[in-house]
């Protein structure tokens, strides 16, 4: 190709009074941006190589590196974007599907910034939780009905499995493979010294941390990578994933590149193959499938594992989980547009798939309206981005949190979003050995253990002011929520009142 | 005592260890106006290929060959440190012959430096550790 139509996207700014050629941002970048001119005795670099990462920006110890947006400008308008524009030019470059990493990254609207938070004045104490016990424990899984006793009216404690969680947030899954070694063990420390969960991912589980494993979910996806009996019974819970939120509708596909060594074990297939999952469960196409499936890996399981039912949160999820919620599963976990992935095609992740706000709510009503909500908990995902986030989604009806966006940010992620390059600077979403050492888990564990224990802490100050000492009383309770610029329509469907009302 | 090690598993040959110990020794308060446009001396080493990196810097021996070869009697211990004495050094080079570890080296202006554990600089704790990004040096007692 003679012309390149793409004018590079940042531009790296040296402030050369600072540099002092120590070259540590060319040793660690792994895109090959900064090269050393030896014979001026100077840094020099090449923007059209650079994703944005910061890596350098954070490692340079003069700080004299920073990358900026380039303001080159495209003849853009209303209708013409420049991103429509550059992708195009890139599409008719490769004439490929166009892929990108995390979530979707559009203006559409983000109904957490849209919702405000009670607090109680005067008619009702807040509690302050420096000084009053707070309660933030939840327990996940299919609750009774009612209480029933036995012949001596001893109260019948035989209920279904439940998973117990100290707050109510789980890290979602992401798969060995899609990223690294350290990241897993980082998120499978992390969760263990929390008392929550992580979640496999469906690349299976590596040897070396089924000891994590009552801090676990394994996940079982439709291309069944390393599911084998040992691997359900590893876990304390067992996911079947139907669908993912930044790609509703469509598999995965793991370069054939990423599986080397550990992962091709761990995967239990041939290296340097493509890890293809199928857009389908190849045994799923009705409810009754579904039920099946559920039924069988109880079996396999003893009936010891709560089920979790993951699907993306799409038109007509109310009537879906419905089905899941009669299907066996104990619980259901929803994905919404936002959600994060190593790779995704673009115009999937950005125009498939509905708000995760809006699908908690029409699924929290309709399970209530069926008087089948103690069948199932609800966990919610799909960029929760702060403790205020968990607080809404636990008050909109959810029993949980799945976050993981918020967790790779905590692992040093800047959120490049070119994770399906494999060149993952910070060690996370990359299988290059020299990359993946960048990631210490005794850092990336400390930093999540950090992240979560800020968040616990900030959820109860959110729940003391509303005057509510544990999470149970929180959940569902949309009294507590107000709409903010938000029509009838959507009050409607999120079941709560305008600000002001 | 507590020592610098090395951890070689999470060292990533970024050689920041080597800059902040110069800058350290440097005796300026700004990094700029220490290293820019000037050859370095740190008493810290990476050394390594492209599959393995560690950072070498004196293991403050407790039965050291370069004190014992030490024809001014420059180098001393004090409190398991080994230390140097700048304006006894003569220059023989004979230490940096000796150490098995190659942790000694040549300064500025031809006497010898090594590691004093950022016990005698301004920085009261060994600046390649605290400015380490990977955990990959570590100041404790083994």
């Amino acid at each position: 190709m003679s012309v390149e139509f793409l004018y590079p996207e940042f531009e790296v700014i040296r402030n050369d009074n600072r540099c002092i050629a120590c070259r540590v941002c060319e040793r660690q970048c792994a895109n090959v941006v900064h090269s050393y001119d030896s014979d001026n005795g100077i840094m020099l670099s090449d923007e059209t190589k650079c994703v944005n990462c910061q890596r350098c920006v954070s490692l340079c110890p003069t700080r004299a590196l920073k990358i900026v947006k380039s303001d080159c400008t495209l003849r853009e308008n209303a209708n013409w974007k420049d991103a429509t524009i550059k992708e195009i030019y890139k599409q008719a470059n490769s004439g490929g599907v166009l892929l990108s990493s995390m979530g979707n990254p559009n203006p559409l609207p983000v109904y957490w910034d849209k919702i405000l938070i009670n607090a109680s004045q005067v008619t009702n104490p807040p509690i302050d939780p420096l000084r009053e016990p707070m309660e933030t424990k939840v327990f996940l899984g299919k609750k009774p009905e009612m209480i029933s006793r036995d012949e001596n009216g001893k109260i019948k404690c035989d209920i279904s499995p439940q998973l117990e969680l100290s707050m109510p947030i789980m890290f979602s899954a992401m798969s060995y493979g899609s990223i690294s070694y350290n990241a897993h063990e980082s998120l499978a420390r992390a969760a263990t010294e929390l008392g929550i969960l992580y979640n496999t991912g469906e690349g299976g589980l590596h040897e070396d941390f089924y000891c994590y494993g009552e801090n676990t979910i394994v996940q079982v996806a439709s291309g069944r990578f390393g599911v084998y009996k040992d691997y359900l019974e590893a876990g304390a819970a067992v996911e079947i994933k139907m669908g993912q939120g930044a790609k509703p509708g469509i598999g995965g596909h793991l370069p054939g590149t990423k599986i080397v060594g550990d992962v091709s074990r761990t995967r239990m297939i041939p290296e340097g193959s493509d890890a293809i999952s199928p857009a389908p469960h190849h045994d799923i196409y009705s409810i009754e499938d579904l039920r099946q499936l559920v039924l069988s890996l109880k079996e396999a399981t003893e009936y010891k594992k709560p089920v979790i039912v993951k699907v993306a949160a799409v038109h007509n999820i109310a009537a879906i989980a419905s089905g899941i919620a009669r299907s066996g599963a104990d619980i259901i976990a929803i994905d919404g547009f936002r959600g994060g992935t190593g790779a995704a095609p673009t115009r999937i992740r950005d125009n498939v798939g509905i708000p995760i706000e809006l699908a908690l709510a029409s699924v929290d009503q309709r399970l209530r309206d069926e008087g089948i909500r103690n069948n199932v908990s609800l966990v919610v995902g799909g960029s929760i981005r702060s403790a205020s986030d968990v607080v809404k989604a636990i008050a909109l009806g959810a029993d949980a949190c799945y976050v993981a966006t918020a967790a790779v940010l905590a692992l040093g992620c800047h959120l490049c979003r070119t994770c399906q390059s494999g060149k993952c600077n910070w060690g996370i979403a990359t299988q290059r050995p020299e990359l993946v050492k960048r990631l210490n888990p005794d850092i990336g564990s400390k930093r999540l253990v950090n992240l979560m224990t800020a968040w616990r802490h900030e959820i109860k100050e959110l729940m003391g002011g509303m005057g509510i000492n544990s999470i149970e009383s929180l959940r569902g309770n949309r009294l507590m929520l107000r709409g903010i610029g938000l029509n009838e329509k959507e009050l409607q469907i999120l079941g709560i009142s305008h600000a002001g009302e | 005592m507590k020592r610098v090690y090395a951890n070689e598993k999470w060292c990533l040959g970024c050689r920041l260890c080597e800059y902040n110990c110069a800058f350290a020794n440097s005796g300026e308060v700004n990094m700029v106006k220490a290293l820019k446009g000037k050859p370095i001396f740190p008493r810290i080493h990476v050394d390594g290929d492209e599959s393995i990196n560690f950072a070498v810097s004196c293991r403050h021996c407790k039965d050291p060959l370069c004190v014992k070869s030490c024809i001014s009697g420059a180098l001393s211990i004090k409190d398991g440190v080994i230390c140097i004495d700048h304006n006894k050094c003569v220059g023989c080079l004979t230490c940096i012959l000796v150490c098995p570890y190659g942790a000694v080296s040549e300064g500025k202006n031809g006497v010898v430096q090594k590691c004093e554990l950022c016990l005698e600089n301004s920085c009261g704790e060994p600046a390649c550790v605290k400015g380490c990004p990977n955990n990959a040096i570590v100041y404790e007692e083994r």
